[in-house]
């Protein structure tokens, strides 16, 4: 990860000798980043022991971003969890690790895996484990007393994540019940929680799908390459272009095709689907998104497209 | 900011479609409010469909679920009820959330719910929104949830509001229909100390269209802008960069690394007004002074920093300073008191009564503090005060008097909105009570409680 200095990068946009001064909010972006460290600061402070949910995906990648940028130079004061649903493409684990090494995170993994093997969890008949994740998560929570959960979800993503409050309380099943959010009122937000509730913590509520791949592109945050446009063996199911892996492969009259894709949300191999893409930078993936005619989600998520209200019975039950 | 929107042209790699992306777009946040079945859902769906904001997947998921409810033509409105409850009842519950943009502005827009017992998310939406958007049905004119809207928005400070006339197609576009609310509206606004050129009315048809994106040929009678012309160009009250620094200290950050062993800095937003290196400041509440001598971002130091950015500010001296103390410009300082006059705006169930133990959370401290007094409520359909009542319900407002444990650094809400607001928390279940405004916000409530 490479951190420019603010004004190098005004004389790189403007093209001109180096700026003295930072023109208060010439851009959207430097709202939405005082916003997001505003929000992991006062969750520091009220928190005894806050956690990163980390899927190795754009918008947890810009999370913890974020949350080096807010300390610096102290270290972030808490670690990341990973939800493990044992389907996770060998680069993002990888992509997971070195970025751990690199800034020199703790890193805590509950694995979906453990679960199945010793019974507590059943592998669903459609093989998607993306539903199986909330008890792992909710167990990890309960385990290392975790009393605030920070996670990725946008507000623009979906229909019931646009009515989530920024600091979302969870009961002692972790469960989300919209009809008695806080309101929440200017910048202050209301951390109080009795023993056993939690609280999730939404700092990018308020970008877009596009806010955040134009940070990507400012603050050139790596990413994992599958992101980006390369050569992939792939099938179709539902619209939908699926990679084999160990969660299974192509049906019987699905053939497998070498095709040029990217993805455009990354989570579980069974039911991430890819997209046919020639974004093969940032500033492509920026161009794209900007033309898609397609959500994220709708375009490569199984998981969302099961019925009108599917995210919001996953939230109801504990689920990111 | 500037007025005029720089673009980035560039070419999809897989269309080959050229896209126009806005840089540096400057942003408007605003907020929604009216009665039930106004028509508010299907207006901010038109917005959205109209901008291009709603992409294919949810349209066709819309059109789906129009059809298994055996309606003949799309209803916009499930673009933006969520929840299933709000689906099955066809109400909004809830504050939601939408993103849209035009060359020109992006938006930010709380949508917020017009049943009664949801006046405290239009509080929510309120708090943050820089102009309104006011519905109300053509055929209805102004009600009593209008004008409890509207002093809730004047109450909060929204700069500017725009009456919505909708369904302006049920009155056959009738033009003396639109000019009576209007002119009703109008007056009601005025009241609550709007001026003329902070409010604007429009009549608009959410279901057809009409004057939401385009100009409508069938209200020749109107000569003003349609609604979305009339948000991409109405002025934005700038951030205050002018008033008197103020910080919050939300973190110490305190490294005791071997490369910086000795760094001391204080994490916060800046709240209003412009910190620089060399600067007097005091902090409080305990008043101790000293000069700036660094002002980081995470980008690396800045010579200044202006209100709205999140920065670390280290300090010349070695002073005990931790979370909850706020950090002020020496020359205006906020006044530290422990009895604090303010308005609230009650948002609980449970009545809100003389003696009630509360915490207070202000800035990044919260403090435990007593109801010592309820002097007026606050009767938004006359702009009247009811004296001395026995306790405020849900979604009422009145003048309290709170005696808070510890001394607070505040200003007036009406000079500072950030030192001026604060949360009322109940002590033992942690929700949030009501919001607390310092002084008296409303013109017309503190001349009616001064009768």
């Amino acid at each position: 990860m490479t951190i420019d200095t603010p004004t190098d990068r005004l004389a790189e946009l403007s093209g001109e000798a180096a700026l003295s001064e930072i023109p208060p909010q010439a851009d959207n972006l430097d709202a939405l980043e005082s916003e997001a460290i505003h929000i992991f600061r006062e969750v520091a402070g009220e928190f005894d022991r806050p956690v990163i949910l980390f899927s190795g995906g754009k918008d947890s990648t810009v999370l913890v971003h974020l949350a080096l940028k807010a300390f610096r130079p102290a270290p972030v004061p808490f670690p990341l969890l990973h939800v493990d649903t044992g389907h996770n493409f060998d680069e993002v684990l990888q992509f997971r690790d070195d970025l751990v090494a690199r800034h020199n995170l703790r890193l805590v993994v509950a694995r979906v895996q453990d679960y199945i093997d010793d019974g507590r969890l059943t592998e669903r008949p459609d093989g998607t484990r993306n539903p199986l994740q909330t008890t792992p998560l909710l167990d990890a929570i309960g385990d290392n007393r975790f009393d605030a959960v920070f996670g990725g979800g946008r507000r623009d993503e979906e229909r019931a994540r646009a009515k989530e409050r920024i600091f979302s309380l969870r009961n002692a099943f972790g469960q989300w019940d919209p009809r008695r959010q806080r309101p929440e009122l200017w910048n202050l937000y209301n951390g109080k929680h009795r023993a056993g509730e939690h609280m999730r913590v939404f700092p990018l509520s308020n970008w877009t799908e596009l806010d955040v791949w134009r940070y990507i592109q400012r603050e050139k945050i790596e990413l994992s390459h599958l992101y980006y446009a390369h050569r992939r063996e792939v099938y179709s199911r539902d619209g939908m272009w699926l990679t084999a892996g160990p969660w299974g492969g192509p049906a019987e009259g699905e053939p497998v095709e070498e095709k040029i894709v990217r993805y455009r949300t990354i989570g579980d191999g069974s039911c991430t689907g890819a997209v046919e893409s020639e974004a093969y930078t940032v500033d492509d993936v920026i161009a794209e998104v900007a033309a898609s005619r397609l959500t994220e989600r709708g375009a490569t998520r199984a998981d969302d497209r099961m019925s009108e209200a599917a995210m919001e019975d996953r939230k109801r039950e504990g689920y990111f | 900011m500037t007025d005029e929107t720089e673009t980035l042209t560039r070419t999809a790699p897989d269309s080959g479609a050229q896209v126009t992306l806005p840089v540096h777009t400057d942003l408007l946040r605003l907020a929604t409010a009216g009665s039930v079945d106004d028509g508010k859902s299907t207006l901010v769906g038109r917005l959205l469909h109209d901008t291009k904001s709603v992409l294919a997947d949810q349209l066709d998921a819309v059109h789906r679920a129009s059809a298994d409810r055996g309606m003949s033509t799309p209803d916009l409105s499930l673009l933006v009820d969520g929840l299933r409850a709000e689906r099955e009842q066809g109400i909004t519950i809830d504050v939601a959330y939408r993103y849209f943009a035009t060359p020109k502005r992006t938006f930010v827009l709380a949508d917020t719910p017009g049943h009664v017992q949801y006046t405290r998310n239009t509080v929510t939406g309120a708090s943050t929104a820089q102009l309104a958007v006011l519905l109300v049905d053509a055929r209805k004119g102004v009600l009593e949830q209008t004008r409890r809207h509207a002093a809730v928005l004047a109450l909060l400070g929204v700069p500017r509001l725009v009456l919505a006339v909708n369904k302006i197609d049920m009155v056959d576009f009738d033009e003396s229909v639109y000019t009576r609310i209007s002119e009703e509206f109008t007056e009601h606004a005025r009241a609550l100390g709007y001026t003329d050129d902070a409010v604007v009315t429009i009549p608009v048809s959410a279901l057809h269209g009409d004057n939401v994106v385009e100009r409508s040929e069938r209200t020749p009678w109107y000569s003003g802008p349609a609604l979305l012309e009339h948000l991409e160009t109405v002025p934005v009250a700038p951030d205050p960069h002018d008033a008197p620094f103020r910080m919050p200290v939300q973190y110490v950050i305190r490294p005791r690394t071997a490369d910086h062993p000795d760094y001391r800095g204080y994490a916060g937003q800046i709240s209003a007004g412009v910190v620089a290196e060399g600067d007097e400041v005091v902090v409080l509440p305990a008043g101790a002074r000293s000069r700036v001598s660094k002002v980081d971002t995470p980008d690396g130091s800045v010579a200044r920093a202006a209100a709205g950015r999140s920065v670390t500010v280290l300090l010349e001296d070695d002073l005990d300073i931790s979370r909850g103390d706020i950090l002020a410009t020496a020359e205006t300082t906020p006044r530290v008191t422990d009895e604090l006059d303010a308005t609230v705006c009650w948002l609980a169930e449970k009545p809100l009564q003389p003696g009630t133990r509360v915490l207070v959370k202000h800035g990044a401290r919260t403090v435990q503090a007593m109801l010592t007094e309820l002097s007026a409520r606050f009767d938004e359909q006359e702009l009247s005060h009811v004296d001395t009542p026995d306790a405020l319900q849900l979604n009422e407002i009145g003048r309290i008097r709170l005696r808070t444990a510890e001394p607070l650094p505040v200003d007036d809400y009406a000079d500072d909105k950030r030192t001026g607001s604060f949360l009322l928390i109940d002590p033992s279940e942690g929700t949030t009570l009501g919001a607390g405004l310092v002084g008296t916000p409303l013109g017309p409530l503190a001349s009616a409680v001064a009768q």
